[in-house]
């Protein structure tokens, strides 16, 4: 058992401040668990989001020493004793109270990624697709939506940017229906489009937050530019559309 | 904070579904479908639920990794690991339709792991006579969770996130609605319905170690109790044989039965590969006698019978507690559970990659390398809201459940993967249930102001009480109580005394009091759920100390083994007139015909002549 400072931003959207809370920790323990000590202890009324406690849900998001991180995965034996450990909530979106703030916007950004629309099933009423033509999008579909992504990329973060880009998040969601073997919609004028694309100049920093290592940025974001410039940008397929009419298909 | 019921915010749907996991989810797309105006109120983030810990696998009889698995084998593995004790009719929809929604969900872009054909590979888990779990790695659950809610939202639904239910709302004896409040303003809503559906899930936060996350305080359960529904089968509480036992803080978190799956196998500190001795009767035809049969198992040799480890959960708990109980457990008190001796890193990496990463970062330890420490957690109860099995409807007009929160499905265990596979078709069926209800209803029940009010003033009680007991410090002892006389195994004593400890802890929350205002406030949150987390308990003691037997989840040490007069039997809870829980026992009545002859049948009948 040690002990330690936490110094928690306290307050909601009028208004708040840091609140220092020293506080025993147990071997083992994780941020979360200390935040629940203190909760139980000396802040009952303290406000905290989450929910499985394992890594997998995605909900306890949160700046710890000015890392995006989730709680529930960041062990105490990270930080020594000396260090004052600081907790605010994810800063680019709205605070509610203490650590908890307003996600409600990147729901709104999933509706703008239209539904999944499937190639007919073989004769005999099964779809079939190889592991290695799913590998790369089962990635993807790991995501936990704990919006760490989002909440540090300076698109979003700095440039205010919420009207015309979706975020990393819903980036890797569209990739991943982009590279859907069974998905026959073409989506690449959307990601170029309503997604905003363009604005990711490819920083990296939301794949550097990432719980679940996932390959943002080389593996899904820079595949999906790739798609919008060969439609909108590559000369030779510009005249050949012109010529034949014809578009060709986002899945390549 | 409202003052007055008349200012409260209403919302009117047709129907309105408390909880959006797997069951939850589901069931409103299928009352969309049915063009219902639907809503979904949900106590965290859409998408956050429990379902995402749903790691292993959706088991359906799709036959694609062994020809032989049909329905009948399935509906067959899930009666004989509930012992018999489970809803012959459930038994058999859940069996009968799950392949299809499974299939279903690929339609709606669900991308499961593929066999060397193509289509949806199928893991081996407890209980199950084939490969029968479709699985995404080992992250099944956030998989199903996330193609539901991507398809749901485009289907319509309304979904009122971070809103925590607390009370039904009848006219006369229908239901008309449900009152709760916004999680994070603290202010008070009604949702006016025609019908509600129920799917909340379990209440594994009753018990000091367990897999589920806080969400999990049986607030569903209780509602519908308190509003006249039965609860049934509730000793049935299921204790998943591994979790994690170490560090402390993580004690209970779960390890998929996927490790077994892919071949893990659990040792004692003496290095003895124990399940071995723990071979019931019932199963000792189906299950390997050696690890040398084992391990021709793992290879794919399809005469060779499965290892012991992928008996049926009741069983691996026990025998890991035995094991602990004679000294001869892990140093933090469970067994060994080794993947690293058994197979390569690299496939260890690519099946189980949440479980490599849960262990690496929470316990610092390699599983590729190393063994883990697993000991049992609870993680399921079988019992449940009594409904019907065709429509989920209760015995409450117009309320509805559907997923964990019900009772009959899994009898008295539940099998590895039917927990997926039971939300998908039993949301499905709830749906179609409240289709056909709210097509055959007259008029529209009325919400009533005095019901309101009476909510709110409940509500609020623990803001205004002074003086009162520290909710987080009632939620220990609660726990306690249920670790030390409700748990694993249990005797009538030790009930008793849960009985009474349960009362005097009922007296003490009824003067719970909390500091702060109604503005996300968890210690008021907690005081809340508080209430239907001592109904819960209370209705599993109950039930647990009148069967006096051991079948499946239910062990008494005072009553060994399992009685044919119990098998005809199942203990139904209700709330009698005065308030208090009165506890009966419910004949289950002669099984269908075709049914029991399914059941008790050998496999080769089963089977369709088909060889491999």
């Amino acid at each position: 058992m040690s002990e330690h400072i936490f110094r928690i931003w306290r307050g909601d959207s009028s208004g708040g401040d840091f609140v220092d809370y020293k506080t025993d920790v147990d071997d083992g323990m994780v941020v979360l668990d200390v935040l629940h000590r203190i909760q139980a202890k000396q802040a009952g009324d303290m406000a905290v989001r989450w929910n499985c406690k394992a890594g997998k849900c995605g909900s306890c998001g949160m700046e710890i020493n000015g890392i995006p991180k989730l709680a529930c995965m960041t062990r105490m034996n990270n930080y020594s004793q000396r260090d004052v450990i600081t907790v605010q909530p994810l800063m680019t979106f709205p605070v509610i109270k203490d650590l908890v703030c307003d996600v409600s916007w990147n729901y709104e950004q999933n509706l703008k990624i239209s539904p999944f629309k499937p190639s007919p099933p073989d004769s005999d009423g099964r779809h079939r697709m190889m592991q290695e033509d799913v590998d790369r999008i089962q990635e993807f579909r790991k995501c936990i939506e704990c919006y760490l992504c989002q909440d540090v990329c300076h698109v979003i973060r700095n440039q205010g940017r919420k009207d015309r880009f979706v975020g990393p998040r819903f980036l890797i969601r569209a990739a991943s229906l982009v590279l859907h073997p069974l998905d026959v919609e073409d989506r690449i004028p959307a990601v170029r489009d309503e997604l905003g694309s363009g604005f990711c100049n490819i920083t990296r920093c939301c794949t550097d937050v990432c719980p679940e290592n996932i390959g943002i940025t080389d593996n899904a974001i820079i595949p999906l530019k790739e798609h919008v410039t060969d439609r909108y940008y590559d000369p030779v397929a510009w005249i050949l559309r012109k010529v034949t009419g014809r578009i060709r298909s986002g899945v390549e | 904070m409202n003052t007055d019921t008349a200012t409260i915010q209403t919302f009117e749907h047709d129907v309105v579904i408390i909880g959006a996991g797997g069951a939850g989810l589901r069931a409103a797309i299928e009352c969309s479908a049915q063009g219902l105006d639907t809503a979904v109120v949900c106590k965290s983030l859409l998408g956050k639920a429990h379902t995402v810990m749903a790691e292993g696998g959706a088991a359906a009889a799709l036959g694609h990794n062994d020809p032989r698995d049909n329905w009948k084998v399935h509906f067959r593995d899930t009666m004989r690991g509930g012992k018999f004790l489970n809803h012959w009719r459930m038994a058999e929809l859940h069996a009968l339709h799950s392949a299809d929604r499974i299939r279903e969900l690929e339609e709606w872009g669900a991308v499961f792991d593929r066999n060397s054909d193509g289509y949806i590979n199928q893991r081996p888990f407890g209980g199950h006579r084939y490969s029968r779990l479709a699985h995404t790695g080992d992250r099944t659950g956030l998989e199903i969770l996330r193609t539901l809610q991507d398809h749901g939202v485009h289907q319509g639904i309304h979904v009122h996130q971070e809103c925590t239910a607390l009370t039904l709302l009848k006219d006369s004896d229908r239901i008309s609605g449900v009152f709760g409040y916004w999680r994070d303003s603290g202010r008070f809503v009604v949702f006016k319905a025609k019908a509600v559906v129920i799917s909340t899930g379990g209440a594994g936060k009753c018990w000091r170690i367990t897999s589920n996350s806080w969400e999990y305080t049986g607030d569903g359960m209780e509602m519908a109790y308190s509003s006249g529904a039965d609860l049934i089968d509730m000793e049935f509480t299921q204790f998943h044989p591994t979790g994690m036992v170490w560090p402390l803080s993580v004690r209970g978190i779960l390890v998929t039965e996927g490790v077994r799956g892919e071949g893990g196998i659990l040792l004692n500190s003496e290095g003895d590969r124990f399940m071995f001795r723990y071979i019931p009767d019932r199963f000792r035809e189906e299950t390997a006698d050696s690890p040398e049969e084992s391990q021709r198992w793992l290879e794919g040799e399809t005469s060779a019978r499965r290892p012991p480890e992928l008996l049926t959960r009741d069983v691996v708990a026990k025998a890991i507690l035995e094991e602990v109980d004679k000294g001869r457990g892990s140093p933090h008190g469970g067994a060994f559970l080794d993947i690293a001796g058994q197979r390569d890193a690299e496939l260890i990496k690519r099946k189980l990659p949440s479980m490599y990463h849960q262990f690496r970062e929470l316990a610092e330890v390699d599983i590729t390398k190393e063994k883990m420490e697993v000991g049992p957690t609870l993680h399921y109860m079988m019992g449940g809201i009594a409904v019907d099995g065709e429509t989920q409807m209760t015995s409450v007009p117009g309320l509805f459940a559907c997923g964990e929160c019900t009772g009959g499905m899994h009898g008295a265990n539940r099998l590895g993967g039917n927990s997926l596979s039971d939300l998908l078709v039993f949301g499905w069926l709830a749906g179609r249930g409240v289709g056909v209800y709210i097509g055959a209803l007259g008029n529209s029940p009325q919400v009533l102001s005095d019901q309101v009010e009476q909510a709110r003033r409940d509500a609020v009680a623990p803001l205004n009480c002074d003086d009162g007991e520290n909710p987080y410090l009632l939620h220990e002892e609660l726990q306690y109580i249920m670790n030390k006389d409700c748990n694993i195994v249990r005797t009538g004593d030790g009930l008793e005394r849960a009985i009474v400890e349960l009362h005097k802890l009922k007296g003490k929350a009824r003067r719970v009091q909390v500091s702060g205002a109604s503005q996300y406030n968890p210690a008021w949150h907690e005081a809340l759920s508080l209430r239907s987390m001592i109904v819960v308990a209370e209705a599993v003691a109950l039930s647990a100390l009148v069967r006096q037997e051991s079948r499946g989840a239910h062990t008494r040490l005072d009553f060994d083994g399992e009685h044919e007069e119990w098998g005809k039997l199942n203990v139904v809870v209700s709330r009698q007139a005065d308030g208090s829980m009165g506890v009966r026992k419910v004949d289950r009545g002669s099984p269908p015909d075709h049914l029991a002859a399914i059941a008790y049948s050998n496999l080769d009948s089963l089977e369709g002549g088909v060889h491999v």
